[in-house]
């Protein structure tokens, strides 16, 4: 049941932000998106989880239209880490990863909302800050909390739903240290077989290091789609970035450097 | 082990304490002090349908019905300054900032001095109804006019929309009594400033039955205002119906604020000092807000209200001033503090 966009175009006035995207994320798989700045990755995030409207074209999350879904609906399956997320008011750290659980409960949260937070806050290591006031967190802990967010939402399985992560630039303000220990935990979130996992990223070492499949955006089109050594040539990304590459391979692993 | 829940009860249990207190304080004194036992001996005769005593017709026809009164319009104004806010995410925005209360001032002195060449009549709901209606339309016209076209709401914007729509209405309500004659006139003065002394069970009916009918509605909404503290994108991943949300909220704060005003006059800064206080106590979760906000509001304003009956007793204040001088410095105070919501 992958998350499937079709022809997927996105336009404001007579600009065209996404235009014929047609791409299928697997479940099981570390599905990441690349490109330039202005190329269309975040439109591409907001358009899949209905956040922005699409002009052409089809977003289907397992055999269900987008349009036919409601935001509750999808707010029960579907978890969404956008960028620049603020807090308007004061708000401690597990309350904070508590909001991720409000499509499941009616009025407030249940033993198993409670289980879920206390969990997803272990999972990201947050656990020893939860009740520090969001306000008084670096750039960096604050990202580590609304992952635990992110995840708190989709934290328990649906029989028979499929669950959905899409992150839009999930590594900002984080250090290599939690750059490389995040994109570990999600390898491991993807081995669950009902995740369907979707980033955007703009490290391309590390693109090429955790992607199974990499999707690479140029001016609102898929310039190259695959595995690491299939997109990320020098050709491909000459063609998006407008710089000369030098890439390296080592046991299978790419490595670019410029 | 963490704590991961919160619990309110000792909160709203000692707020609802200290309401009480001081509507039993507010019962007894004023420009006549009424004892204890001439409270119970009113309750009784009453019922009995024996002749009252002075004492206990002023404490039965007039300050018992203002006392409710002012309980539920302080409940009211804090608990619409409670919706405001986390609709507009941002903790210095108030009803009377945003042209809820002069606009309801508007239609209820357009009411007063036009309604009986109109012959616009709807029984003891004419007022509330005139008085909402100016209320909404004012709110309304703020809220398009300082929309921004990406669909972001500037604080900026919205507070200096806020003035020029106040100023407008309040030149209206200024016209209204240049016209009026003095019987209305004099009405129209007492709302601008704020007065609880004209309140009588009418008011403290329909005041209590929007608040306490609001109050029910507006904590259904707690937990998606509580999302919208992330930002109206992540609230909408969070399965927030945005539209729905925005328009039942507006609609309730001018309800709330609208009969309130209605009856007692424009009273400003109860819906901001109230909601600041309780997020001190106990943090930002807006069902904790909105019924900490009830039982706070109410406590407040009937301070306020023996404030302006005690100070020039036995004449009163307007209780509209005694909550600005309080309300102005916590004001400038937020505003200085928040800067970096500005």
């Amino acid at each position: 049941m992958p998350l499937r966009l079709d022809n997927l175009t996105v336009q404001i006035n007579s600009r065209k932000l996404l235009d014929g995207i047609s791409v299928v994320f697997e479940p099981g798989k570390m599905n990441l998106i690349i490109g330039p700045n202005g190329s269309g990755k975040s439109t591409l995030i907001k358009a899949a989880s209905k956040q922005i409207a699409m002009s052409e074209g089809s977003v289907k999350y397992g055999q269900q239209e987008i349009d036919s879904l409601s935001y509750q609906q999808l707010a029960k399956f579907r978890a969404v880490l956008s960028q620049n997320t603020d807090v308007a008011f004061p708000l401690k750290v597990w309350e904070v990863v508590m909001l991720g659980r409000s499509p499941h409960f009616v009025s407030s949260p249940g033993s198993f909302d409670l289980h879920a937070v206390e969990e997803a806050m272990n999972y990201f290591d947050v656990s020893a800050m939860a009740d520090r006031d969001y306000f008084t967190l670096s750039g960096g802990e604050r990202q580590r909390v609304n992952f635990a967010r992110v995840l708190a939402q989709v934290w328990f399985p649906h029989p028979g739903q499929m669950r959905y992560l899409l992150l839009d630039e999930p590594l900002t303000f984080l250090d290599v240290n939690y750059q490389y220990q995040f994109m570990h935990k999600l390898q491991k979130l993807a081995e669950k077989k009902d995740i369907v996992i979707v980033g955007v990223v703009h490290d391309l070492n590390l693109a090429a290091r955790f992607g199974d499949q990499i999707s690479l955006l140029n001016e609102g089109k898929i310039l190259a789609h695959g595995s690491a050594s299939e997109v990320l040539t020098k050709e491909n990304i000459r063609k998006a970035f407008h710089i000369q590459p030098e890439i390296f391979q080592h046991n299978e692993l790419v490595f670019i450097s410029f | 082990m963490l704590q991961l829940s919160r619990r309110y009860t000792s909160v709203w249990s000692f707020l609802a304490i200290v309401l009480i207190v001081i509507f039993l304080l507010s019962l007894c004194f004023g420009a006549i002090v009424i004892r204890p036992e001439e409270v119970f001996y009113s309750v009784r005769n009453y019922f009995s349908s024996n002749p009252l005593q002075l004492n206990e017709r002023i404490f039965l026809d007039i300050r018992l019905p203002r006392a409710i009164s002012c309980v539920f319009v302080g409940a009211s104004l804090a608990m619409a300054g409670v919706l405001m806010q986390a609709l507009f995410r941002n903790p210095i925005v108030e009803p009377g900032l945003v042209g809820t209360s002069s606009g309801a001032a508007l239609g209820a002195s357009l009411y007063f001095v036009l309604g009986a060449t109109f012959k616009f009549n709807a029984g003891v709901w004419t007022l509330p109804l005139a008085a909402s209606l100016g209320g909404a339309l004012a709110t309304l016209l703020v809220f398009f006019l300082s929309h921004r076209l990406d669909g972001r709401q500037s604080v900026i914007s919205l507070l200096l929309t806020g003035i020029a729509v106040n100023a407008i209405c309040l030149s209206g309500v200024g016209l209204m009594s240049y016209l009026a004659r003095d019987p209305q006139a004099r009405s129209i003065t007492f709302w601008n400033l704020g007065t609880l002394s004209g309140s009588n069970w009418n008011t403290a009916i329909i005041v209590g039955l929007s608040a306490l009918v609001c109050l029910i509605i507006a904590l259904r909404f707690a937990k998606e205002l509580n999302a919208l503290a992330m930002g109206e994108s992540e609230a909408l991943h969070l399965g927030v119906h945005l539209g729905r949300l925005k328009i039942s909220v507006i609609a309730l704060t001018v309800v709330l604020v609208a009969t309130a005003t209605a009856f007692v006059g424009v009273i400003s800064f109860v819906g901001l000092i109230v909601p600041h206080l309780l997020r001190l106590i106990k943090g930002s979760d807006n069902r904790y807000l909105l019924i900490g906000s009830a039982l706070l509001g109410g406590t407040l304003l009937s301070l306020a209200d023996l404030a302006a009956r005690l100070m020039l007793a036995p004449a009163e204040l307007p209780i509209g001033i005694v909550t600005s001088v309080v309300g102005v410095p916590v004001f400038i105070f937020l505003l200085r503090r928040n800067q970096h919501y500005l």
